[in-house]
């Protein structure tokens, strides 16, 4: 291959043109030598206060209206000002077209790093790994967010700003247990949940007819009391979708309400397989845009000056300090999710025997991009540090397990170390930290008592001792019961049923008379 | 791939949420704002500035889990081996567990205000007082406004859009024949060779004509004028007189006080009125009109005669802002001293020329800053003051000795009072 073309561009400013052209060398090597597969590009130039904007917004350019939203604008605006917190070079998002966030004051260096990284990097992710495919619907997000704000703002014309506040107040509570983890009958199409919101409208619309209200009704059917089995078959219980069970079966929630719950449900939904794939997606990045800068570099067409400022933010972005170090608050998931790539090219074009051992399956194979998009594809962090994290990694990282048991009073232990006995134990533990099963609390619907006075139960299941934050836990029982409108019970129980805690929320008056 | 340059787009997308925030957290930021203002010095009240609010109200829980047993994994062992054990950081942990999530576990949420929220937020609660009443005699006067139309008016009102209107929708209505209609048909005529014809098409022509000539392009009656109306407008202009007596009695600590509150007052009415004027008066044994530089670091000595400032107040008034056209406001500073055979004469200007013409005359009384007025037997400008209130003038009066008591003060003298708004409206 000719390595003689012209820069790209000289110095650190860029033109839109240029902007053109960095992409189009960027795609030539993305799509051409590492084959990767991407949403068609959208790249928007913003400025610092769009930027804030959009950190606000979780990252998605158009969003509801909610206070909360200002809350977290108004703190990232303080530590900006302040010079606390720099911005992020770019967002992505995950869309089709993929739509990058550009910074006006990257110099041109930076951005052709950034559209390497995220139009590139990032896109692939999004397209290629299972998570994404099974559980968000990068083609209809953009409409269902528009759709979303628009019933938002009519809600709140026909129902009171303040009512439709409350609402999304407590499902914004139950977000994170708004989500289902298991795949179920169909995936998730956001144009046809859009259509079929707006279907239903124009149904009611349609067949309203005051008159139904005042014929009157013959003496109600005598419900059987089901026994307690059929009845949980019946409301789909155990369930663990909070918000679902809810939009489902919460006896005096409006429509509306329900629609908003909904709303709430889809979007934390879409979140959902970002947060089980942070190393990962930034791991690809970060490889990408590296496997690309270099590229570019040996082509000519990133002179040495620029190529030396690229490597000074490369190696700011995978710096991760050590656990005694000030700057030290976990693992950083670019440096580990780089770290484990560049290590999986190194197995599979240069394996020592240890790797042979390990990976017997990629070891020597020789094609590295292969190897890593059929990676890509598969894995989310957990199981990718649990099948990948090499023995070789954990002794330059020098890894180390504690474990802190607070009956153990002399002191924390250190469970393992980089050696033959604990690689496999660190592996397992680090992978366990990426677990969303063992991050969130793991909370069910368990009962509704429909012949007493309609007690929702839940419960939670405690694993290691670690409890629910009581102060917390009050309040979003609260927001709960305030959905629910009657009562609420949480029973906090240990691997043995062993009830550990108990809460009894009722509802608040105001939001009974709503 | 498309670029798009979004840098033009219209900013400040977050403005709404950040509005609804506020609201939410109105009662707590307002009083983050009163206690970051009382630190504060004047000018920088208007300058917003960060508050800090406590975030209990503004919390947005979610369940999490703490406390049971951790495991950790960790780069960068240097020297432990399997089996050791490590003593428990003291105090709490030393971040290890916490959680900071986006700040939110800091005990309060601190953000900035800007100027104009930082002010609208510190004066929300305060009103004008008694302005109600004065609104029908003086605060307003007239204005023209505009009303429709009508048929009758001076030439210059005339209006010509509706005019031409009413005039084209006569002549549809009464089939005024069109130019063109009448064109075609002497074209017609013209190349008609047939006679018979040629007169059947002559008479028509002139029926036309005729039609046309009795039913005018514009009537008179299609005529329409501009109506105006006056209605009454408010004044919407202010006059704050600042009186001080800089007599030797006076130390630089009463200025500052004086000072402070002056421009509390100037905020406020800044607020409420498109323009205002201050006017600065000091006073000794006589008084002078001087500015603001003079007035508050000027040196001068003498004895105290406040009339002397009160009469050339009600000069400045005659001769300068018209009453019907100026909102009135004064505010004395003073530390009371007066000649006691001044006392009569005070009173009457008060009474007499002072109160009728403005809105509103706050008298402040400053002291020194270890000086408590409890000790101290009220001083003879207090005490005529006192008297005038009990006999119905409308004063109001405060005493400030310390530079934190003059935003209570402020806010005390302006607060909006139930029974006040019952009774204007």
């Amino acid at each position: 291959m000719s390595e003689t073309h012209e820069p790209l561009f000289e110095g650190a400013d860029w033109d839109f043109q240029q902007l053109q052209r960095i992409h189009d060398a960027c795609q030539e090597i993305a799509h051409g030598e590492l084959g990767l597969d991407t949403y068609p590009n959208q790249i928007e130039i913003i400025t610092a206060e769009q930027m804030l904007d959009a950190y606000s917004s979780s990252g998605m350019p158009l969003f509801y209206k909610h206070w909360s939203f200002g809350k977290r604008f108004a703190h990232h605006e303080t530590f900006y000002r302040k010079g606390l917190m720099g911005l992020a070079y770019e967002i992505v998002i995950n869309s089709s077209p993929c739509i990058s966030y550009l910074m006006e004051e990257n110099t041109a260096t930076m951005q052709t790093l950034v559209i390497a990284h995220a139009a590139f990097g990032h896109n692939h992710f999004f397209k290629n790994n299972y998570l994404f495919k099974q559980w968000t619907d990068a083609d209809g997000i953009l409409d269902y967010l528009d759709f979303a704000k628009g019933y938002v703002a009519s809600c709140e014309e026909r129902h009171g700003r303040l009512a439709v506040e409350m609402t999304l107040d407590a499902a914004h509570a139950l977000m994170s247990h708004g989500i289902d983890r298991y795949p179920g009958k169909k995936g998730l199409d956001l144009r046809q949940e859009e259509k079929r919101a707006k279907e239903r409208r124009e149904h009611e619309q349609s067949v309203f007819n005051d008159l139904w209200r005042t014929v009157p009704t013959g003496p109600s059917k005598s419900t059987e009391i089901l026994n307690s089995e059929r009845r949980r078959k019946l409301l789909g219980l155990p369930q663990e979708n909070i918000l679902y069970f809810l939009e489902k079966t919460a006896p005096r929630l409006q429509p509306w309400q329900r629609e908003l719950l909904r709303i709430v449900r889809h979007i934390a939904q879409y979140f959902y397989p970002q947060g089980q794939t942070k190393v990962m997606n930034e791991g690809t990045a970060t490889y990408v845009h590296y496997r690309i800068m270099n590229r570019l570099h040996q082509q000519g067409r990133l002179t040495d000056g620029n190529f030396l400022e690229f490597l000074q933010s490369h190696t700011n972005v995978v710096f991760q300090p050590e656990f005694d170090d000030q700057r030290f608050s976990d693992f950083n998931p670019y440096a580990l999710g780089f770290a484990m790539m560049q290590d999986i090219e190194r197995i599979v074009t240069a394996p020592e025997d240890e790797d042979r051992e390990w990976f017997p399956d990629i070891a020597g194979k020789g094609d590295v991009m292969g190897v890593l998009r059929e990676v890509w594809a598969n894995y989310r962090d957990e199981s990718f540090i649990s099948q990948f994290l090499s023995p070789r990694l954990i002794r330059s990282w020098r890894m180390f397990h504690l474990h802190d048991d607070p009956e153990f009073s002399e002191g924390i232990q250190v469970d393992a170390i980089h050696d033959a006995r604990g690689y496999r134990r660190i592996r397992r533990e680090l992978a366990r930290q990426y677990d969303v099963g063992f991050i969130d609390p793991n909370i069910e619907v368990m009962d509704v008592d429909l012949a007493g006075d309609r007690r929702l139960m839940l419960r939670h299941v405690v694993v290691k001792g670690a409890q629910l934050n009581e102060t917390d836990a009050r309040r979003v029982l609260q927001h709960l019961a305030d959905l629910w409108t009657y009562d609420v019970s949480l029973v906090e129980v240990d691997a043995k049923d062993n009830v550990l805690k108990e809460y009894v929320v009722s509802p608040r008056a105001v939001a009974i008379a709503a | 791939m498309f670029i798009v340059d979004r840098r033009l787009n219209p900013g400040s997308k977050s403005l709404e949420n950040r509005q609804r925030f506020l609201r939410r957290a109105k009662a707590l930021v307002q009083g983050a704002v009163k206690k970051s203002s009382e630190g504060r010095d004047i000018k920088d009240v208007l300058e917003g500035g960060e508050v800090s609010i406590p975030l209990d109200g503004m919390h947005e829980p979610r369940f999490r889990t703490e406390g049971g047993t951790r495991d950790r994994v960790l780069p960068g062992n240097k020297k432990f081996i399997e089996g050791d054990i490590i003593e428990r950081p003291k105090g709490g942990g030393g971040g290890r567990g916490s959680q900071p999530g986006e700040g939110d576990s800091e005990d309060d949420f601190r953000f900035v205000l800007s100027r104009d929220e930082f002010v609208n937020l510190f004066l929300d609660d305060l009103e004008l007082p008694d302005l109600a009443k004065r609104k029908l005699a003086e605060v307003e006067s007239e204005g023209l406004q505009r009303a429709g139309y009508s048929t009758s008016g001076s030439p210059a009102n005339i209006s010509v859009k509706r005019t031409v209107q009413l005039a084209l929708a006569r002549r549809v209505a009464l089939r005024r024949p069109k130019p063109q209609e009448i064109a075609e048909l002497e074209a017609e005529c013209e190349a008609c060779t047939d006679e018979k014809r040629r007169a059947e098409l002559l008479v028509e022509l002139d029926a036309l004509r005729a039609k046309a000539k009795r039913i005018p392009f514009i009537d008179p009656i299609d005529i329409r004028f501009r109506r105006f109306e006056s209605v009454p407008k408010p004044v919407a202009q202010a006059v704050m007189f600042c009186l001080m007596d800089v007599s030797g009695s006076m130390t630089e600590h009463m200025k500052d006080l004086a000072k402070r509150f002056y421009m509390l007052l100037y905020v406020f009415l800044t607020r409420r009125y498109r323009h205002v004027e201050i006017v600065f008066i000091r006073h000794t044994d006589r008084a002078e009109e001087v500015d603001e530089q003079t007035f508050f670091y000027g040196p001068a000595s003498g004895g105290t005669m406040v009339s002397s400032a009160l009469q050339a107040m009600s000069d400045i008034v005659r001769s300068r802002f018209r009453p019907a056209d100026w909102n009135i406001y004064a505010a004395q500073a003073s530390d009371g001293d007066n000649s006691i055979a001044d006392s009569a004469l005070t009173g009457r200007l008060l009474t007499e020329s002072i109160l009728p013409v403005s809105q509103f005359f706050a008298y402040l009384e400053v002291g020194e800053a270890s000086g408590s007025s409890f000790e101290m037997p009220d001083s003879s400008l207090w005490t005529l003051y006192q008297r005038l209130r009990s006999e119905g003038a409308p004063l109001s009066m405060r005493k400030v000795n310390n530079r934190s008591e003059i935003f209570p003060v402020f806010h005390d003298l302006f607060q909006r009072r139930r029974s006040q708004e019952k009774a204007a409206s």
